[in-house]
């Protein structure tokens, strides 16, 4: 039996996009920015610091990197433990020998059950984004708006109650959202958001709301978990993956204007013992160069903003 | 269903006609970049989903209009730098979406052909005359937006009917008379072109568009390193090369604006292009023109030797 018809029915076939959230507009074709004292490339190092509960509910599917086997899957509940307790201390060892000031992205329930690694990582200096409830709490489409609002708020306001910050940015446990998490997001203060990975500059986004929500491409396709834990790729290449896409886009920051190049690391997975090299050696490579500006997310989004005005 | 299409008869590598490319030529060489439009919020197709989890899909959606906000004019400048017209395997609905993409593969005098209208919705489950009118639909639209009649097909997220190739073929004769609807993508059986059967005796041609070579199977699907993908093609091109001297051959490089573009991926693909381009054999063409080539000087000689290869065996028997 043939499908309906209205399978070839096209109704947001029109220019721009299928969705009115944001506006179509090539890079290439808007005019060139400049971040402050006329650097061409920012450079955002995040941080995912993560709770993967062991009693993994799998709504709607598995998070990458959770649990896989029967109950108690205590292999991957510790590796992923590891990174609070180990891993985190050797990026942060890392991070200030090349003097940079990170964006910590943390699971709320982790910041609350875990004063001692926040106070840690407050004395270290960065910029805390909320990073959902834990990484068994997925938005998805379909979840119901009420259950949904409910866990932005907790997960918002627990972490600024935690961390003492306001909290403006937003990263979603695997990039996942349902149609109502951005303006979910607006309503609680969250002024920008790390999960669309479609450019190499901030857009702005369109909420229901009357506060501006702007996009801030964090790209998944070279950070650490994306290449060694599912593309299986080996540290070296991981290292040689993120020098050329530093490299690439100073380049195209010199003659094109501003770009953002965003790292997202995983102390559960680079900062395992025979790892932490390989990271060494992305931020001396990423350090040193006149045309840089490495700051906190929301310091790039300001400076971006103000960039656009001018 | 069948055990086999039948569209194409056995045909050894190794005892045909001799193909001399223009000038000389070793290779025919194209590149196809795919120009796709996935839809945030498709309707569900009974045989496959659109996407792995509830929509909407943000990693999988937002990384595929990374390519089209970023990446197409990155690999655009790649081709110019390289003297490489693109020949576009295009989700035709991107002519409404994004014109701007398609104005500037005009003023470059790229190819357009057509891999359906959105890459997410499939042949699967569609009536003939369904598909006839969706890939009716994807050749006018090109027609409408460019001018061009469109030759090539290329079946949209590679989901067939078993009248697939049939259809089209007789979709563009209705459209462009022996103009359009001349050769398909979706068979990968061969690194020559080879002439197809369809139902209306067009003469219509296979064009090889190695999926081996295309960025997305080597990228997503076998997670190759990009620097590794850069070998793999000047490997490729090696091969292809030296067995041109006896009969020419043809490389295609299918690409995905979201892929080989990407900041990490893109200096393994210059230097791919960089290699093979310094060649100086090297016929550098658009699948129309590799197919307009070979239908005027080889097709008819081709049948015949696929005649005498079956006579033979049958002698033989």
């Amino acid at each position: 039996m043939a499908l309906n018809d209205d399978y070839l029915d096209y109704p947001k076939r029109r220019h721009g996009y299928d969705h009115d959230r944001y506006d179509w507009s090539m890079l290439g074709e808007r005019p060139p920015i400049t971040w402050p004292g006329g650097k061409t490339l920012a450079v955002w190092i995040n941080i995912s610091l993560q709770f993967y509960p062991l009693n993994q509910r799998g709504e709607p599917f598995k998070v990458p990197n959770g649990m896989t086997m029967p109950y108690p899957d205590l292999r991957h509940f510790s590796l992923r433990d590891y990174g609070n307790r180990v891993g985190i201390y050797r990026v942060l060892k890392a991070l200030k020998q090349h003097d940079i000031t990170p964006t910590f992205a943390i699971n709320a329930q982790l910041a609350e059950q875990t004063p001692y690694l926040v106070r840690r990582l407050q004395e270290h200096g960065g910029e805390f984004i909320a990073h959902g409830w834990n990484m068994d709490h997925l938005h998805y489409g379909g979840q119901p708006i009420e259950e949904e609002a409910e866990l932005v708020k907790r997960s918002v306001q627990t972490l600024r109650r935690v961390t003492g910050q306001s909290i403006r940015g937003w990263l979603s446990p695997a990039k996942h959202q349902s149609f109502n998490t951005p303006d979910l997001l607006s309503e609680n203060g969250i002024t920008y958001c790390a999960d669309w990975v479609n450019d190499d500059l901030p857009y702005v986004w369109k909420t229901a709301s009357k506060n501006t929500l702007t996009m801030m491409p964090l790209s998944t396709e070279i950070e650490d978990q994306f290449v060694m834990s599912q593309n299986l790729h080996s540290e070296d290449a991981w290292v040689t993956q993120v020098k050329d896409a530093f490299d690439f886009l100073l380049e195209e920051s010199r003659t094109a204007g501003g770009r953002l190049f965003a790292l997202n690391l995983h102390p559960w997975l680079v900062g395992q013992p025979h790892r932490i090299a390989c990271l060494e050696e992305v931020l001396a490579h990423i350090s040193g160069h006149a045309e840089v500006w490495q700051a906190p997310a929301g310091e790039i989004l300001d400076a971006f903003t103000h960039a656009e005005q001018a | 269903m069948k055990e086999s299409l039948g569209v194409y008869d056995y045909w050894a590598y190794d005892q045909r006609p001799k193909i001399e490319w223009p000038g000389g030529a070793k290779v025919a060489f194209w590149v196809a970049p795919n120009i796709e439009y996935y839809e945030l919020d498709p309707p569900q197709n009974p045989s496959r989903k659109p996407w792995p989890h509830p929509h909407p899909a943000v990693p999988g959606f937002s990384i595929r209009d990374y390519g089209n906000r970023v990446g197409h004019q990155r690999q655009m400048a790649l081709l110019d730098k390289y003297g490489i017209r693109g020949s576009v395997s295009l989700s035709t609905a991107l002519c409404e979406h994004h014109p701007e993409i398609i104005q500037m593969c005009k003023e470059r005098d790229w190819e357009f052909f057509s891999h359906g209208i959105y890459n997410t919705r499939y042949t699967y489950g569609l009536s003939e005359a369904q598909e006839r009118a969706m890939i009716r639909d994807s050749m006018e639209t090109i027609h409408r937006h460019t001018g061009q009649a469109c030759a090539g097909y290329l079946a949209p997220a590679l989901s067939h009917s078993e009248r697939t190739l049939d259809l089209f073929a007789e979709v563009g004769e209705e459209l462009f008379g022996s103009d359009g609807g001349l050769y398909t993508c979706d068979l990968f059986h061969d690194d020559q072109p080879t002439p197809v059967r369809v139902r209306s005796g067009k003469r219509f041609i296979s064009m090889p568009y190695s999926l081996e070579m295309n960025d997305t199977i080597v990228y997503a699907v076998n997670k190759v390193e990009p620097r590794q993908y850069a070998t793999m093609l000047k490997r490729h091109f090696d091969r292809l090369y030296a067995e041109g001297a006896e009969s020419g051959t043809v490389m295609c490089i299918p690409t995905h604006n979201y892929q080989v573009s990407c900041p990490h991926r893109i200096k393994a693909f210059e230097e791919a292009l960089a290699y093979i381009t310094g060649h100086p054999d090297v016929w550098v063409a658009t699948g129309r023109e590799i197919a307009d080539y070979y239908l005027k000087h080889y097709f008819d000689a081709a049948l015949d030797s696929m005649a005498v290869q079956a006579a033979t065996a049958g002698r033989e028997a």
